[in-house]
C-alpha cells in the first residue's frame, strides 16, 4: 500500500456517518438569516388574513355586523361561518373524529375563538379593519374545572352533539363527555387491590401547558383558479397528512394540492394540527384568486392553537410491605376543551397513556380515561413527547414516590426493586405494550454512581436536622425519575391517522458522479434531519454526508409520510432509509460483480466499496458503481441508482432513561435554585452524539419550563390569563439550569440500525424528576404531594401550609 | 394613512423611504427592505427574535417605530458577517458549538451577541446568559449557546477556545 491509499479510518471518518459529531449543515443558512420561514414569503397580489377573536368563553351571537370592516379602504372581503357554509367548511373534521367550527357558528365554545377572517391588502389593514366587525354576544355559563362539566346539570356546551350517545370512540354518558377508554384487567386489578399490604391513591394533575415554539402557526396558501391548483406554504410538521386531509376537506383532487412545509422556527407537536387560520388562508385564496397569508401573534397561538396535557390522574398501586408493586390502577379525568382535536393515532383517544406502568414490573393494571369538553381552547398535542407518554410518566413516577414514602423507602430502592430486569425483555407489560429493550438497572446504577447517590442522602439529612434545629432555612431535595418512552408510531396494524397507516418513508436517488439526493416523509422543525439522515445514508453506501442532499416538506417530491412528531422519524424513516439504502447497495452489488467479473458472493463490503473476497485490492467504490449505473449494467439490468422505501415498523421502540436533580429550597421565599441535574439516556445507535446532547438540553429546559412554571390557565369565566410570554412562563438562559447527560447503548433489536429516537425522551424524564425534587425536598416534613408548576410562589405556599412561616 | 420620509443606514447602505408613522422597526426590515433574517416571535419584546443593533445598541426592533430609528443606524443578521464575505466569529461559533436548532431565535440572538462582545470582549459565563437573558431560545436550553459565545469571544481574542470543565 502506498502513502498515498486512505487508511480504513480514514476512509470511514471522510464518511461522517453513524455515530460522528458532524457539525449541521442547516446552520450555514441559519446563522445568517438566511433560513426560509413561511412568514418570510411574499407573493405578487397577496393579501393579509386576520381573525376576528370571542372575547367570551362561551356566549352566543346574536349578530356579526361586518359592513364597517368591509367598508376600510383596502379591505378585500370578511368572511364568517355564513360564508363558510355554502362551501361546507363553516366546521371541519379534527384528527378525533370529532368535528370544529372553522369560524364561529352561532356561539363560542372559548375565549379567543375565531368569529370572522378579515383579508385586506396588508396586515395593519386587516387587523385595524378586525377592530371594526361587530360582534353582539349573549353571554351563557361557562364550565372551566373538568370535574364539573360532569356534574349532572353542567351547561351544555356542545349543542351540535344533542341526543348524540355514541363518540368517534364509543358511548358518551354525559352531554359534555367525549369518550371513556378502558384497557387492562379489572378484575385482576380488583383482587391485587383488596390482597395489597400496602396502597397509596393520589389525585395527579398535570396542568394545561401549550407547547409554544419561537416562530408561531402560519401559512401561504395560492389558488389557481386557470389549473384548479393549490398551493399553501406552512408550518405543518406532518405536511403529506395535510394534503390529504384538505384534499378530503375541499374536494380539489390531491394532484392539484401542493403542501410546502419551508423551515420550521419549532414545533414540539403544535404544528401537526389542522387550525382555522390554514382553512380560512386558503378559502380566502380560492375566493379572491390570490395569495393569502395568515401568521397569528403569539397570544393567539397560546390561547387558540392548540395545547397540552390537563391531565388530572387518580393514581393508586398496591404492594407488598417489602416493596414490590402488585398492582396499577388509574383514572383519568382529561380535558380536551371544546372540541376533541386530539393529535393522536385515530384509535388511541388517550394517546399511548398505557404506557403508565412505566419501567416496572407491573403484574396487573388498570386504566380508564373520560375524556370531557370544558369551554377551553381544543388541542390536546403531544408537547415534546410521545402521545400522551410524558402525562403517563409523570403520574407514575410521582406515585412511585409517594408509594416509596408510605413504605419507609429510598425511591432509588424502591425503583432498583421494581424495575423490568434485563433478561425480561422483551416484555410485555399488563397494558398491552411489547417493550423491545433495555438494561434498566445499569442505567439506573450509574446514574446513582456518578451523582454519589448515597452522599447526597447524606449531605440532605444534615440539613435537615438542621433545619430541626432552626439553624438553616434551606431545604434540599432530591429528585429521582427512571422513565420508559413509547415512540415510533407506528406499526399499521394498531397505528393510523385517519385511516392512513403510520409508516414513512425514503427515497434515495444517487447521481452518475456518486451524489446523492435523498428525500422523506418526515420534516425538521430544527432536529437537524438535513444533517443526520445524510449519516444513516453515508454509513450504509460509502459516499460521504457531504455529498448527500436531504429534502422534507415538499408533498410533490417527497415521498409520503405521516411527519415528524412523537420522536419517530428516526425509528420510522431513520428505518426506511437504511432499507432503501441497502436496495441500492444490494443493486449496486451486482454491478461491481458485472465489472469485476466475480459472483455476487464473491463480494464483500468494505466501508465505501465493494471488493472481492481475499482479494482486497481488486475493488469498485461505490462512487465508481454510481457511473456505472448510468452506463455500465448487467445485461438485462435496469439502469440508473435510485430506491423508495415505505417502512412500517414492526414494533414501537422504547427509549428510557435515568435522571437525577438536585434542588436548594428557600422556604422563606419559595425561591428554587436547581444546584445539580443529570440526565441519563439510552436511545439504542447513537447517530450523532452532538446533537442528541443539543436536543437533551432543550427537552430538560422546556421540562424544567413546565416544572416549574408553565401553565395556561383559566379564570372561572374563561378569561385565558397566561395568553402572553408576560404570563407564560419561557426560561431565559438565566434560570436554565446547567445540564450533564451522559448515556448507555442498547439498541433496538427491530430497527435496521438499532436506533430508538431520542428528542423527547428529557421532556418525558425531565417533569417529573423536577417535581420529585421539589417534592423530595418537603418528604420529610410530612407532604405527599405538591402539584405542577413548581414556580416560587406556589411552592411558598407548599412552604406555608406545612406550617413553616409559623 | 399619510407618509413619512425616512432616511437610515441598515448593514452600511444609505435607505430613503416613504413609511407610514406607525410602522414598526421589524416590519420595515422584512417588508420594506427584504431582511427577512431578523423575526418575530412574541409582538410583545419579550423573545428577543427580533433583536437588531440600533446606533450602537441592542433593540428589540417589534417595539420600536421606524421613524424613531430615523437618521440611525441599523445592524441586523445580513450585516454581522465579516466585510470580506466570510463569517463572523459569533456566527462560526455558533455552528461550531451547535449553538442552534430551529434557527429562529438565531439571528436575534447572534446579533445581541455581537454587542454584548463588543460592551464586553471578555464576558464571565454568568455575564454571557445575564447579557442574552432578553433572547429566548426553546430548542437549545442555552448551554451551547453560551459555549458558542465564548468559542467567539476567544476567536476575537485570538485566544484559543477551551471549554470550562462540567
Amino acid at each position: 500500500m502506498n502513502e498515498m491509499t486512505p487508511t480504513a479510518e480514514q476512509r470511514t471518518e471522510a464518511l461522517q456517518g453513524l455515530g460522528c459529531k458532524r457539525k449541521r449543515v442547516e446552520d450555514i443558512r441559519f446563522v445568517q438569516g438566511r433560513g426560509s420561514y413561511v412568514d418570510d414569503m411574499k407573493l405578487p397580489g397577496m393579501l393579509y388574513g386576520d381573525f376576528v377573536r370571542s372575547p367570551h368563553a362561551h356566549a352566543r351571537i346574536t349578530k356579526i355586523d361586518v359592513s364597517k370592516a368591509a367598508a376600510v379602504p383596502g379591505v378585500i372581503a370578511v368572511l364568517t361561518a355564513e360564508e363558510l357554509k355554502p362551501v361546507n367548511l363553516a366546521w371541519m373534521p379534527t384528527l378525533a373524529g370529532d368535528v370544529q367550527m372553522v369560524l364561529a357558528d352561532g356561539k363560542v365554545l372559548y375565549q379567543a375563538q375565531e368569529v370572522a377572517f378579515v383579508i385586506a391588502e396588508h396586515a395593519y389593514i386587516a387587523a385595524d379593519a378586525a377592530e371594526l366587525v361587530e360582534v353582539e354576544y349573549e353571554a351563557l355559563p361557562v364550565v372551566i374545572d373538568p370535574f364539573k362539566a360532569m356534574e349532572a346539570d353542567a351547561p351544555v356546551l356542545r349543542e351540535d352533539l344533542k341526543g348524540k350517545t355514541d363518540g368517534a370512540h364509543g358511548k358518551r354518558t354525559h352531554h359534555n363527555h367525549v369518550f371513556n377508554w378502558t384497557i387492562g384487567d379489572k378484575e385482576g386489578t380488583d383482587t391485587a387491590f383488596k390482597k395489597a399490604e400496602v396502597s397509596i391513591k393520589q389525585l395527579i394533575s398535570y396542568q394545561r401547558v401549550h407547547p409554544c415554539p419561537l416562530e408561531t402557526c402560519q401559512a401561504v396558501a395560492s389558488f389557481d383558479k386557470i389549473k384548479g391548483e393549490l398551493t399553501v406554504w406552512g408550518t405543518f410538521q406532518a405536511p403529506h397528512v395535510i394534503r390529504t386531509v384538505a384534499s378530503l376537506i375541499s374536494k380539489i383532487p390531491e394532484h392539484k394540492i401542493h403542501i410546502i412545509a419551508p423551515d420550521i422556527g419549532g414545533g414540539f407537536g403544535n404544528k401537526v394540527g389542522a387550525y382555522s387560520g390554514y382553512i380560512c388562508a386558503i378559502v380566502a385564496s380560492i375566493v379572491t384568486g390570490r395569495p393569502v397569508k395568515w401568521v397569528e401573534d403569539r397570544i393567539e397561538n397560546l390561547s387558540s392553537t392548540s395545547f397540552a396535557r390537563d391531565y388530572h390522574m387518580t393514581t393508586e398501586i398496591a404492594a407488598t410491605k417489602d416493596g414490590k408493586v402488585t398492582g396499577l390502577r388509574v383514572h383519568v379525568l382529561a380535558d380536551h376543551g371544546a372540541f376533541d382535536a386530539c393529535a393522536d393515532p385515530s384509535k388511541w383517544p388517550a394517546g399511548f397513556f398505557n404506557i403508565v406502568t412505566g419501567s416496572y414490573d407491573f403484574p396487573v393494571a388498570l386504566c380508564t380515561v373520560d375524556g370531557i369538553y370544558t369551554n377551553k381552547a381544543p388541542g390536546g398535542v403531544a408537547y415534546r413527547c410521545s402521545f400522551r407518554v410524558t402525562e403517563a410518566a409523570y403520574c407514575i413516577e410521582r406515585a412511585m414516590d409517594i408509594l416509596a414514602q408510605k413504605l419507609g423507602m429510598d425511591p432509588a430502592d424502591l425503583r432498583m426493586k421494581n424495575l423490568i430486569r434485563r433478561e425480561q425483555f422483551p416484555y410485555q407489560s399488563a397494558l398491552g405494550w411489547e417493550y423491545d429493550s433495555g438494561d434498566y438497572h445499569s442505567a439506573l446504577k450509574k446514574a446513582m454512581d456518578t451523582v454519589g447517590y448515597s452522599k447526597l442522602r447524606a449531605e440532605q439529612k444534615a440539613k435537615q436536622e438542621a433545619f430541626k434545629r432552626g439553624e438553616t432555612r434551606d431545604l434540599m431535595g432530591i429528585g429521582v425519575a427512571f422513565f420508559t418512552e413509547i415512540v415510533g408510531a407506528g406499526p399499521s396494524r394498531n397505528c393510523d391517522i385517519l385511516g392512513i397507516a403510520m409508516f414513512d418513508s425514503a427515497e434515495i436517488r444517487i447521481h452518475p458522479t456518486g451524489s446523492i439526493v435523498a428525500r422523506l416523509g418526515t420534516k425538521s422543525q430544527g432536529q437537524g434531519h438535513e444533517t443526520t439522515y445524510a449519516q444513516i445514508i453515508a454509513s450504509e453506501l460509502g459516499i460521504p454526508a457531504d455529498d448527500i442532499t436531504v429534502e422534507e416538506g415538499n408533498t410533490d417530491t417527497a415521498p409520503y409520510g405521516l411527519g415528524t412528531y412523537g420522536s419517530r422519524s428516526t425509528p420510522v424513516s431513520g428505518a426506511a432509509t437504511a432499507m432503501a439504502a441497502r436496495k441500492i447497495k444490494a443493486k449496486a452489488q451486482m454491478i461491481a460483480a458485472h465489472l469485476l467479473e466475480v459472483h455476487d458472493d464473491d463480494l464483500e463490503w468494505d466501508i465505501d466499496r465493494f471488493r472481492v473476497k481475499g482479494n482486497p485490492e481488486r475493488f469498485k467504490t461505490m462512487k465508481e458503481l454510481a457511473w456505472a449505473a448510468y452506463h455500465g449494467v448487467p445485461p438485462g439490468m435496469e439502469p440508473g441508482l435510485e430506491a423508495v422505501n415505505y417502512y412500517d415498523p414492526p414494533n414501537m421502540t422504547y427509549p428510557f432513561g435515568a435522571y437525577v436533580c438536585v434542588v436548594d429550597v428557600d422556604v422563606d421565599t419559595g425561591a428554587t435554585k436547581i444546584r445539580r441535574f443529570y440526565a441519563l439516556d439510552d436511545c439504542g445507535t447513537r447517530i450523532n452524539p452532538m446533537i442528541i446532547e443539543g436536543q437533551i438540553h432543550g427537552g430538560l429546559t422546556e421540562a424544567f419550563g413546565i416544572a416549574m412554571g408553565q401553565e395556561i390557565r383559566y379564570d372561572e369565566i374563561g378569561n385565558v390569563m397566561t395568553a402572553s410570554l408576560i404570563d407564560y412562563f419561557l426560561p431565559t438562559a438565566v434560570e436554565t439550569p446547567k445540564w450533564e447527560t451522559d448515556w448507555t447503548t442498547t439498541p433496538s433489536p427491530h430497527h435496521p440500525i438499532g436506533a430508538k429516537g431520542v428528542g423527547e425522551s428529557p421532556n418525558v424524564g425531565g417533569v417529573p424528576c423536577f417535581a420529585n425534587a421539589i417534592n423530595d425536598a418537603f418528604r420529610f416534613l410530612g407532604s405527599t404531594h405538591i402539584p405542577m408548576p413548581h414556580d416560587q410562589w406556589r411552592t411558598w405556599m407548599a412552604a406555608d401550609k406545612l406550617g413553616l412561616h409559623a | 394613512m399619510s407618509k413619512v420620509q425616512v432616511r437610515l443606514k441598515v448593514n452600511g447602505k444609505v435607505i430613503d423611504e416613504l413609511v407610514e408613522p406607525r410602522t414598526l422597526l421589524i416590519h420595515f426590515l422584512r417588508e420594506h427592505l427584504n431582511l427577512t433574517g431578523s423575526h418575530i416571535g412574541c409582538d410583545t419584546s419579550h423573545c428577543g427574535a427580533c433583536t437588531v443593533d440600533l446606533n450602537g445598541k441592542s433593540v428589540k426592533s417589534c417595539t420600536v417605530f421606524t421613524v424613531q430609528a430615523a437618521d440611525g443606524e441599523v445592524i441586523t443578521i445580513e450585516g454581522v458577517a465579516n466585510a470580506d464575505g466570510t463569517l463572523h466569529a459569533l456566527q462560526e461559533g455558533f455552528r461550531e458549538m451547535h449553538g442552534l436548532q430551529c434557527g429562529f431565535c438565531t439571528p436575534g440572538m447572534i446579533t445581541r451577541a455581537y454587542r454584548l462582545l463588543k460592551e464586553n470582549p471578555t464576558p464571565t459565563e454568568e455575564e454571557i446568559r445575564f447579557g442574552i437573558a432578553g433572547n429566548l431560545c426553546r430548542c437549545t436550553g442555552y448551554q451551547n449557546i453560551v459555549k458558542a459565545i465564548q468559542h467567539a469571544a476567544a476567536k476575537l481574542a485570538g485566544a484559543p477556545f477551551q471549554e470550562a470543565a462540567e
